[in-house]
């Protein structure tokens, strides 16, 4: 193998050779190249959010009419690095009275809740961090540890507002998971795997077309398990007084700002990865630097659009989130893996790729149109038009027992 | 000792340390942290057993959702931020000297199990696959009815804490 | 290579924890921890059998799987009547709810 055909395992080899070479037991030479590697991967996750906040405070600064960011190096460049520096020399409050070990381990649990998520994406079909046959389910689990470090910043602040700011974001993490594990059966079911390298090799024809209604609502309960506009309640700076990362200053702020651009961008690769097929185009295969180039044209793609998102609708309520996540996308999800379950198992015995295709977008099409009647009668129904008065009762204290009969 | 003995010695030790300072903190919250710990910690003990899929479930189930619930809970029975008076009953010194003595009797008659030292084989490439359960948990002649008890007590225990936990005075 | 008796050493001390936190703490909700501990040395003692004395039989794995939900549910209605006890009686702790009056 060389490095062009398989870089990581070539790079493995001959860093163990190396290390055996100097004396070091095999076991032991396998265990530090293990932690080396998701050591490096760590941080080049984390050195990227750098030009991701550059990136988005530009296109946010464009929607709104304005410049963005332009100052420091050309185009602005190198104002998260100025940002950054300024974060790193502030100076670290605790609260009185806060609970020291919950309070510090929060940044850390909410940062390390996204990168895990990065050690089981496929970059092209040679690079990658693990092929666990279980990452869908392990993408979930990284969600969890993610709530977890929400739940100890709000306790471990000894501040009313920052645990009544936790539990509403706790809450909305909670309600929207059901849906997002829902729908990312439909992945697993269509492709056979749990794994996300068998998904994104069983992609021949993607899976947002197989499955375009599931795809949407992957998306939407994504961005509001990151906490995004129009969901983002919970760290609305005007509201709950930005919820439960108050108490934070200096670099342990920093790591929740960190760790929330970064689940941003982890939604898009795992959108790519799930439903854009991947890494998958002309010659991924042969070259893997090539898939590599392929994922993130489309990662970019769907991280503008989470951007434009941002910039352009309003907030929503609590209710109206609660709302949307039990009343419209988990009844829809859930009623979406039946009909794709059953469309695909009816479909697939005929052998075609193409009837499965259109089989599964009538499908989509169809229950897509129920949904859109079914929202409008109950919108209809909630907007019930106001009685017009025809005479004009003025209140006198003999008609009173008619009054209240007329009611 | 190779590596991975020291490993599970190491999570086999954090683990049962997170377990008794989960039963013997004074402040209850800490002692739903602590139970965070030691799930974790069962949860990397799954992983050496090389079930990685109920290590997965472990997190997302346990973790995610019932230590989440019991922090919930912690927060709506208290009265005041603080727990005051003594959390372990008067005459605690009873539990510990029978937990030991059953620690003892357990250990003892495990030991003298003719498997008792016994060392893992290698498991044949069947026993890590997946859709081989899944097809049992569905399958009339293996495990459905396990399978289909399960969902029905779980609708009952969500209708049920729903309807419990009701504020009926609203 | 572990042996055997390193996980089930392991799960029978996980379980004695459980039993003391059961036995001896007054808050109710402690009582659910302790029974959480046990529940989980149960899982740990299933799967170790299932990997040290494997059988192509699924029974071990969906045993496990069992338990995991029946530990969830139990786990959830316990939680529900606590919380409803101390609208009641506004406490939690177990000495305090013995009557059924009131």
């Amino acid at each position: 193998m060389t490095f062009w055909n398989d870089p990581i395992n070539f790079i493995r080899q001959w860093l163990e050779t190396l290390l055996v070479g100097w004396g070091v037991a095999p076991g032991v030479a396998q265990v530090i190249l293990l932690v080396a590697g998701a050591a490096i991967l760590g941080v080049l996750g984390l050195v990227w959010v750098i030009f991701l906040i550059w990136y988005e405070r530009k296109i946010i600064g464009r929607l709104q009419d304005r410049l963005g960011p332009n100052r420091v190096g050309p185009f602005g460049l190198f104002q998260p690095f100025a940002d950054m520096f300024k974060i790193f020399t502030k100076e670290y409050i605790t609260p009185e009275g806060a609970d020291r070990v919950p309070y510090n381990l929060a940044p850390v649990l909410a940062v390390a809740g996204t990168l895990m998520v990065w050690g089981v994406i496929p970059f092209a079909s040679r690079i990658f961090g693990a092929d666990l046959a279980v990452a869908v389910l392990f993408v979930v689990a990284a969600g969890s540890i993610g709530e977890l470090g929400i739940i100890f910043a709000g306790w471990g602040s000894n501040n009313k507002y920052a645990l009544l700011g936790a539990f509403r974001s706790v809450a909305q993490l909670i309600s929207y998971e059901i849906p997002m594990v829902v729908t990312l059966l439909i992945p697993v079911m269509l492709s056979g795997s749990m794994s996300l390298q068998t998904i994104v090799q069983s992609q021949s024809i993607w899976f947002v077309l197989l499955a375009p209604i599931p795809a949407l609502i992957f998306l939407i309960t994504q961005i509001a398990e990151v906490g995004r506009a129009p969901f983002d309640l919970i760290e609305a700076e005007s509201e709950i007084v930005a919820g439960f990362n108050i108490e934070y200053s200096g670099l342990k702020f920093g790591m929740f700002y960190v760790a929330e651009f970064l689940h941003a961008f982890t939604t898009a690769i795992l959108f790519a990865v799930l439903f854009l097929g991947g890494w998958r185009g002309p010659f991924a295969e042969q070259i893997p630097f090539l898939g590599f180039v392929y994922l993130w044209i489309k990662t970019f793609l769907i991280y503008f659009l989470t951007v434009v998102i941002r910039g352009t609708v309003p907030r929503f309520r609590i209710d109206q989130m609660m709302d949307i996540n039990w009343k419209l996308l988990t009844p829809l999800s859930l009623t979406m893996v039946l009909v794709t379950a059953v469309v695909h198992s009816l479909v697939r015995p005929l052998g075609s790729p193409l009837v499965t295709l259109a089989a599964l977008l009538v499908a989509n099409a169809l229950m897509g149109l129920i949904t859109m009647q079914l929202m409008r009668a109950s919108t209809r129904s909630r907007r019930r038009p106001m009685v017009a008065p025809s005479t004009i009762i003025v209140a006198r204290p003999e008609t009173e027992r008619q009054q209240s009969t007329l009611e | 000792m190779t590596i991975v003995q020291v490993f599970f010695l190491l999570v086999a030790a954090v683990t049962l340390f997170a377990g008794v300072m989960a039963v013997s903190t004074r402040r209850i919250m800490h002692a739903a942290l602590w139970l965070i710990l030691t799930l974790f910690g069962v949860a990397v003990s799954f992983a050496i057993l090389e079930s990685a899929f109920f290590a997965v479930v472990q997190v997302v189930v346990y973790i995610g959702a019932i230590a989440i619930l019991l922090v919930f809970a912690i927060m709506l029975t208290r009265q005041v931020m603080v727990d005051t008076g003594p959390q372990l009953n008067r005459g605690w010194w009873i539990p510990a000297l029978l937990v030991a003595g059953l620690y003892a009797a357990l250990v003892g008659v495990l030991s003298t199990w003719s498997s008792f030292q016994a060392l893992p084989a290698a498991l044949p490439a069947e026993a890590s696959d997946l859709g081989r359960f899944g097809l049992a948990l569905v399958d009339a002649n293996a495990y459905v009815i396990p399978f289909e008890v399960a969902s029905v007590l779980l609708l009952g225990a969500l209708v049920g804490s729903i309807f419990v936990a009701t504020d009926r005075k609203g | 290579m572990i042996p055997l008796s390193w996980y089930l050493i392991f799960a029978a001390a996980l379980f004695c924890t459980g039993l003391f936190g059961v036995l001896a703490r007054k808050n109710a909700i402690a009582i659910l921890i302790g029974i959480e501990l046990m529940l989980n040395s149960v899982n740990i003692n299933l799967l170790a059998f299932w990997r040290y004395l494997y059988a192509p039989d699924l029974s071990a794995l969906t045993f496990v799987a069992i338990v995991l939900v029946a530990a969830a549910a139990e786990t959830a209605v316990g939680l529900a009547l606590i919380i409803s006890v101390y609208r009641r009686r506004s406490t939690v702790v177990v000495d305090d709810i013995s009557l059924m009056k009131g």
